[in-house]
């Protein structure tokens, strides 16, 4: 008997789909943009909005969605303005949006933190058709959004000044980024938990680079990687009956382990390609010394030697 | 030497210029004019306010006092940035994911290409023009992050290429390029001056680019204290066995370390 004959299945399934599709796609920008905690931070806000939810009877996932947009777009503010404890003001957002969600849930009738657990780490089975249709609203609009303005988000994830000297309106654009990443978070929520939201964002990208040299490859790369550990993960956690969320990150962590390998043997079976000397020909394999790591740890070793010539 | 013509249309037109970072100020009165066609390079030491000044140009820095015109037009309502090429000055052309060297020089072309819609013939065209001023088409398709840093510096101008600028506006092009790479560059930069492109390029030394240059505006303490032919080549880098060992193409390094030029020494 197929697991698609059971209706709470093919809806987990459906959503799986789209947080597989939309969570990478925004994930790309995130971490070329080096914020790759950013859906953590989010997550964590928007758990705030879940238990606010709770506390005024109104639906979970609108007001997920409006405490998790007012996060990001606190974060991208703090960022662009604050040079000084940026990073501990960001903290400071990230404590206060798991305390305030633990607190509010408690003030609200028949509230408990065992409430919020399902929006921790996931209830994809519980999603309902009307669930699902809200889900497919928030992502369609998320990846409307990256598609209209991908050229624009990726000059500015990939060089913020040289944006602003072309006249991209850089403030209004990161800001489009985090309202799509929160809304993705809030997407994902119900699928993977919000504490594993960033994961699904992060992983399949980080994967898809061990082994691409573009960022449309990438993006490719971990949209496939996205959507087949998110079904894979469902039906194994049907399968072995376990957490759907939980399911999916060790799968996706699984296949990130295998790539990093691949790119390992890759590397060592041609050593000499790593000194990227000045003219290489095209051909060569140029995973050997990809961009995973920040700028620093990928020079050529031949540049580190030249230091100190003088 | 270029012999300067009749003043034409100003495409830069800086009049006392002020500016102030963090309570410092940066620069103090200065003025500039670069008209079209012309090639300016502005030289000075490390901390002159060389760089802050292009900045300005391109609209990273806001003046505190004088005022700025690009083609004609006060800085102020200045929209047409698809005119104006900017190669800041970088130690890397890579960032968190992986992007080949097409990809990061057709973002330069980002103004000119429209939403929802692939490249045109136009753009393509473009951005096989740049790729093949700075010598990279064989690499097109590789990930920056696996060039030498002298080829992530070529991407950039690239970059800058693809919108086919009318002005080009470089940071420190120079710094960590060996003497055969500034001499390729001397060569893009001459291409570009005889279609008639605007050029304003920071250097520390001229070297190669010397007899390109039409005018010289030096910068000392955030003032200029002289406008005019660019300074001859002395000393060290003059003689013709002067070899130009550096640490070059060093992406570690943040500062230029080359030795200071001769006409910029402190006073």
């Amino acid at each position: 008997m197929s697991i698609l004959s059971y209706d709470f299945m093919q809806r987990a399934l459906a959503a799986a789909v789209l947080v597989g599709l939309a969570a990478p796609t925004v994930g790309v920008f995130l971490v070329q943009r080096r914020l790759a905690l950013m859906g953590d931070g989010i997550g964590h806000v928007a758990l705030t909005g879940v238990a606010l939810g709770f506390l005024l009877g109104v639906a979970p996932l609108i007001t997920a969605v409006l405490a998790a947009t007012a996060g990001a777009v606190t974060i991208e503010l703090i960022r662009a303005r604050g040079r000084t404890g940026g990073d501990v003001a960001l903290a400071l957002l990230f404590y206060g949006g798991i305390a305030g969600g633990v607190l509010l849930i408690g003030l609200s009738p028949g509230g408990t933190s065992a409430t919020l657990l399902s929006y921790l780490f996931g209830s994809l089975t519980s999603v309902s058709a009307g669930d699902l249709i809200v889900i497919a609203v928030l992502a369609g609009m998320a990846l409307l959004l990256l598609a209209g303005f991908g050229r624009e988000l990726f000059t500015v994830c990939h060089d913020e000044e040289y944006a602003r000297a072309s006249g991209l309106r850089v403030r209004v654009l990161t800001l489009l980024l985090a309202a799509a990443a929160a809304v993705t978070v809030t997407v994902a929520m119900r699928v993977v938990g919000l504490l594993l939201v960033s994961a699904l964002m992060v992983v399949p990208v980080a994967t898809a680079q061990q082994l691409t040299r573009s960022f449309l490859g990438t993006l490719a790369a971990s949209l496939v990687l996205g959507v087949a550990v998110s079904v894979a993960g469902v039906v194994l956690a049907f399968q072995a009956d376990v957490a759907p969320g939980a399911s999916i990150v060790v799968l996706a962590l699984g296949v990130f382990a295998l790539a990093v390998l691949a790119r390992f043997v890759v590397r060592h079976r041609r050593p000499r390609d790593t000194f990227g000397a000045e003219d290489v020909p095209q051909a060569q394999p140029a995973v050997a010394i990809s961009s995973t790591a920040p700028p620093a740890a990928t020079t050529p070793p031949a540049a580190v030697t030249a230091r100190g010539d003088r | 030497m270029p012999v300067s013509e009749p003043v034409s249309e100003a495409v830069i037109e800086l009049v006392g210029g002020d500016v102030v970072l963090d309570g410092r100020r940066v620069l103090r009165g200065v003025d500039l004019r670069v008209d079209a066609g012309r090639t300016v390079a502005l030289l000075g030491p490390n901390g002159s306010g060389k760089s802050t000044l292009v900045r300005v140009v391109v609209g990273l820095h806001k003046l505190s006092g004088g005022r700025l015109a690009l083609f004609g037009v006060p800085a102020g309502r200045f929209r047409d940035w698809q005119r104006v090429g900017y190669v800041p000055q970088r130690v890397t052309a890579a960032s968190g994911v992986p992007a080949t060297v097409r990809e990061v020089v057709q973002s330069g072309r980002l103004s000119r290409m429209r939403r929802f819609r692939p490249a045109s013939h136009a753009d393509k065209a473009a951005v096989a023009r740049a790729l093949d001023a700075v010598d990279l088409t064989h690499r097109a398709r590789d990930s920056v992050a696996d060039l030498s840093g002298g080829q992530q510096q070529r991407v950039l101008i690239g970059r800058a290429l693809a919108g086919e600028p009318d002005l080009l506006v470089l940071d420190e092009p120079l710094a960590g390029v060996d003497l055969a790479r500034q001499e390729a560059f001397a060569d893009i930069l001459r291409t570009l001056a005889e279609s008639g492109t605007t050029v304003l390029l920071v250097a520390h030394e001229l070297g190669p680019l010397e007899p390109l240059i039409d005018r010289a505006v030096t910068l000392r303490a955030g003032e200029v204290v002289a406008v005019g032919a660019p300074p001859p080549v002395t000393g060290e880098h003059a003689r013709p066995d002067h070899d130009h060992v550096h640490p070059h193409e060093d992406p570690h390094r943040e500062e230029p370390i080359l030795a200071p030029s001769p006409w910029v020494g402190s006073p």
